[in-house]
């Protein structure tokens, strides 16, 4: 599962709404891919990104998105390091609102509720 | 795939028809993946993207990521969503690009309000309809679908999907739940005269109502093509046919295109057409 999945992941157990989000990612194998670089997509994607959730993801992370991040090219390849290369292939998510975990086995996520959980 | 004898989804649910041996169709089977390939094409070119722009998709029941790898092909970034583990396991064998979660897609799309461009589906949305444990109600679930899909688009974004409807009732289950949830657009079917290749594609739009893209058609020469939109509009047909004298030449005409709408046979129009003819005829 790539950071930029999990930046855009959010819980959908039932009553949780918006602060099944974001999910808290305990990683304990993680792996390195490389990507083609495609500066385009990668620029499309920063306003997505919610920096809070992507700083607590992830060490090597700038602070923030810059000035005129579209031409920086040093800048778009280090979000791209981060989004795009790093694999988590072991570990858990944790929904921030009602604890739930949801476990990470070979990079697949398994979001998958019980009836309970189930939004009506 | 024209199951004639038995649906897939009468014997049980997903998880457990798409097994180990069933993946294994979908990673060997050379008609499979053709089949498979070819209507994700028409799937991402029904989706309209802007050229040249890599998207960010999301591929509902991507199973073994066959239609996943169209989109990667095509410069496209996704992350598909399946229930069977065994498929999912032959999608890792096969090292798609895409991102793959293991979920149900009666129970929503996990993700934050505008993450996806666009949508696409293949051969999966028809399982929502048959209730597999005795609390599934198929409406609700297919409501959960959509409205939470809804959120998940890009305000205008699209969502393009491909699905088997065992009969009319079930297609308009389908879209009902659909544009319950905020949905517009049309149900768009290709080459509608066969059995073997007629295929349905579900169009839907997050935004402002655009138009329905044109359904393939065998003979291009025909000007008919099947689509329904969803409008209340009630063609005023009354209304044509009000001014014509009975037996005349415009009556005649006008009954003839309106036997042509129907889908009937109908002789062409000539020059003869509505002719008067000698008392002696």
């Amino acid at each position: 599962m790539k950071l930029l999945t999990h930046n855009l992941l959010s819980s959908h157990v039932r009553g949780v709404g918006s602060r099944g989000f974001p999910l808290r990612l305990q990683a304990t194998e993680v792996r390195i891919n490389p990507v083609e670089f495609n500066p385009d997509f990668v620029a499309r994607m920063i306003p997505k990104v919610e920096w809070a959730a992507l700083l607590e993801a992830a060490d090597t992370v700038p602070k923030g998105p810059i000035e005129g991040y579209e031409h920086d090219e040093k800048f778009l390849r280090q979000m791209h390091h981060v989004l795009l290369e790093v694999d988590v292939l072991e570990g858990t998510l944790q929904c921030p609102e009602s604890g739930r975990l949801f476990p990470i086995s070979r990079g697949i996520p398994n979001m998958l509720l019980s009836d309970e959980e189930t939004e009506t | 795939m024209a199951f004639r004898s038995k649906r897939p989804e009468h014997g049980g649910p997903p998880e457990l028809f798409y097994d180990k041996n069933e993946a294994r169709k979908y990673v060997q089977n050379s008609r499979m993946i053709d089949v498979q390939t070819k209507m994700a094409g028409r799937a991402l070119e029904l989706l309209c993207l802007p050229e040249g722009q890599p998207c960010y998709l999301l591929d509902i029941g991507c199973g073994s990521g066959l239609s996943g790898d169209y989109l990667s092909d095509e410069g496209h970034y996704w992350v598909g969503i399946d229930i069977s583990p065994a498929m999912l396991d032959a999608a890792l064998d096969r090292d798609t690009e895409g991102d793959l979660l293991l979920g149900d897609m009666g129970q929503g799309i996990p993700f934050r309000p505008g993450s996806f461009d666009g949508c696409i589906s293949i051969s999966a949305v028809q399982w929502l309809c048959n209730a597999n444990k005795k609390s599934d109600i198929p409406a609700k679930r297919l409501y959960c679908f959509f409205s939470s899909l809804y959120s998940v688009l890009v305000r205008g974004a699209r969502a393009v999907l491909q699905l088997y409807p065992e009969n009319s009732e079930q297609l308009e289950l389908i879209t009902t739940q659909a544009t319950k949830a905020g949905f517009t657009g049309g149900v768009v079917v290709d080459f509608p005269n066969s059995a073997k290749a007629k295929k349905f594609y579900l169009c839907l739009f997050s935004g402002p109502s655009t138009f329905l893209p044109k359904a393939l058609n065998e003979s291009n020469d025909e000007e008919e093509t099947k689509e329904s939109e969803f409008t209340s509009e009630r063609v005023p047909y009354r209304m044509a046919r009000r001014g014509l004298v009975r037996k005349s030449r415009q009556w005649v005409l006008e009954k003839k295109a309106r036997r042509r709408r129907q889908g009937r046979e109908v002789r062409p129009d000539t020059l003869y057409t509505g002719r008067r003819r000698k008392p002696r005829f």
